[in-house]
């Protein structure tokens, strides 16, 4: 039986798989855009103890492992009777972790735009927060908009994390043609090949974006 | 208008102001010349808060603005301020940069704050720019605008930054005639710069700061006719 053929006979796990993911990857990058601007905005805050929790909290996710983040919520939180269902346990796993890798880009982007725009801003009579979010944020979240379309493909491949935890997205229905009809390749190619589709397409609209984005320049 | 007392400003061991004692009154275009490192700019972003000062006080309109009680926001309403290097918003058309802060900081109507800017753009000469974004305008052109985005605010007081020091040389004189314009209709001003020229004829008083003080002041007769101070003549003699 060719690749295809099997991909044919099979395809409502793969329809499945795809829905999940994609389900997976939206919650996890929109949730993990807005968190990361908020820690982002608390890691540049004057006041001490917001830019020390954000620090914490985006140290802790970006130096362990996604795996053990999201066997931590799925499992480890049941001994105080937190128990989620598979997929709201790898969606917050998910958006927290790139929510860690989203502040940081954001503080990159928001230090990079020039000290003058601040100053021009508030020479108006703008108060801090008016200028940030009028001046400042706009053009961070264009100077880093291909490093978050990077994030955002690192978050579609990275879902596949949680069929380890049973969420049926593509990973877990190529594991389970795999194990269930015995073909220890083609399961696993045709996730490939889909995964490669999704991210291919994604970093192609990304580009057209961008370039509409640069009218201004 | 401008009154300032004992003003220090100091960046660890570094000291830039070593106390300035300033009057500014309404209608004035107070000059200040200088050699780089004089402390002129910091002194002008002294008078907004752009920068803080370690000591001394400082008094707009009355009012006590080092006051750390003091709203500075409110303040800047009234006090303009344009950069040497610009300063526009790049994500936003010209339109846009001039109306942004009527509209969100003085609650104007979008179509108040438009029919402002658009008098103002008439006013600097670029009305056809409107729609333009920054990085389409020339280095004199952007001058311009950052003017009229100041005055959209109805500013007492508006503060130059050495606005002429990053253009071409051609671009000057139209940045200069706008100012020209605006001394002419009696806005109190305060100017950092190199233009010597521009001082003399402008200016209602000429500063001339050294080494953190304001080592001689006078009429731009006085000061360039005559000046009193070894330092000063130096500086001159140099310059012009």
């Amino acid at each position: 039986m060719g690749l295809y053929s099997f991909f044919v006979e099979n395809i409502d796990y793969y329809i499945t798989g795809v829905k999940y993911t994609l389900l997976l990857s939206v919650v996890a990058v929109v949730l993990g855009f807005i968190l990361g601007a908020v820690f982002a905005l608390m890691r540049l805050s004057s006041i001490k103890v917001l830019s020390w929790i954000a620090a914490v909290y985006i140290e802790f996710l970006r130096g362990t492992p996604l795996l053990v983040q999201l066997l931590i919520i799925h499992y480890g939180l049941s001994i105080y009777g937190i128990n989620f269902p598979p997929l709201v346990s790898g969606s917050i796993a998910l958006f927290i972790n790139s929510s860690a890798y989203l502040a940081e880009v954001f503080r990159a982007g928001i230090q990079g735009v020039d000290r003058g725009q601040m100053e021009a801003a508030r020479s108006l009579g703008m108060t801090k927060g008016m200028a940030t979010r009028h001046i400042i944020l706009p053009q961070a979240i264009k100077a880093v908009l291909p490093a978050i379309g990077n994030e955002f493909i690192v978050i579609i491949k990275e879902s596949s994390i949680v069929s380890i935890i049973g969420v049926m997205e593509i990973m877990y229905n190529a594991e389970v043609l795999r194990g269930s009809l015995f073909e220890p390749m083609k399961p696993l190619l045709i996730a490939a090949i889909i995964y490669f589709i999704m991210t291919f397409s994604l970093s192609k609209l990304l580009g057209v974006f961008e370039r509409k984005l640069k009218t201004s320049d | 208008m401008i009154s300032v007392k004992g003003l220090h400003k100091s960046y660890g061991s570094l000291n830039i102001l070593k106390g300035i004692d300033l009057e500014i009154e309404k209608g004035e275009v107070v000059v200040v010349i200088g050699p780089s490192g004089s402390g002129k700019s910091t002194f002008l972003r002294c008078l907004n808060l752009l920068e803080h000062p370690t000591k001394g006080e400082i008094k707009f309109e009355g009012e006590s603005i080092t006051d750390p009680k003091h709203n500075i926001n409110a303040t800047r309403q009234k006090m303009g301020m344009v950069f040497q290097q610009f300063n526009l918003f790049p994500h936003k058309t010209v339109l846009d940069n001039i109306t942004l802060a009527p509209i969100q900081v003085k609650k104007q109507s979008k179509s108040e704050a438009e029919a402002i800017a658009m008098d103002l753009l008439r006013t600097v000469g670029l009305e056809d720019k409107k729609d333009a974004y920054p990085a389409m305008l020339s280095g004199g052109q952007k001058q311009r605008i950052a003017i009229a985005r100041a005055l959209a605010m109805q500013p007492h007081v508006m503060l130059f930054d050495e606005p002429t020091s990053a253009l071409d040389p051609e671009m000057v004189g139209e940045v200069l005639d706008v100012m020209k314009k605006l001394a002419k209709e009696g806005m109190t001003m305060v100017i950092v710069t190199h233009e010597m020229g521009f001082a003399r004829e402008v200016g209602s008083r000429i500063l001339f700061m050294d080494g953190g003080v304001i080592v001689e002041q006078g009429t731009p007769e006085q000061l360039f006719g005559a000046p009193q101070h070894p330092r000063t003549q130096d500086f001159l003699s140099k310059v012009l």
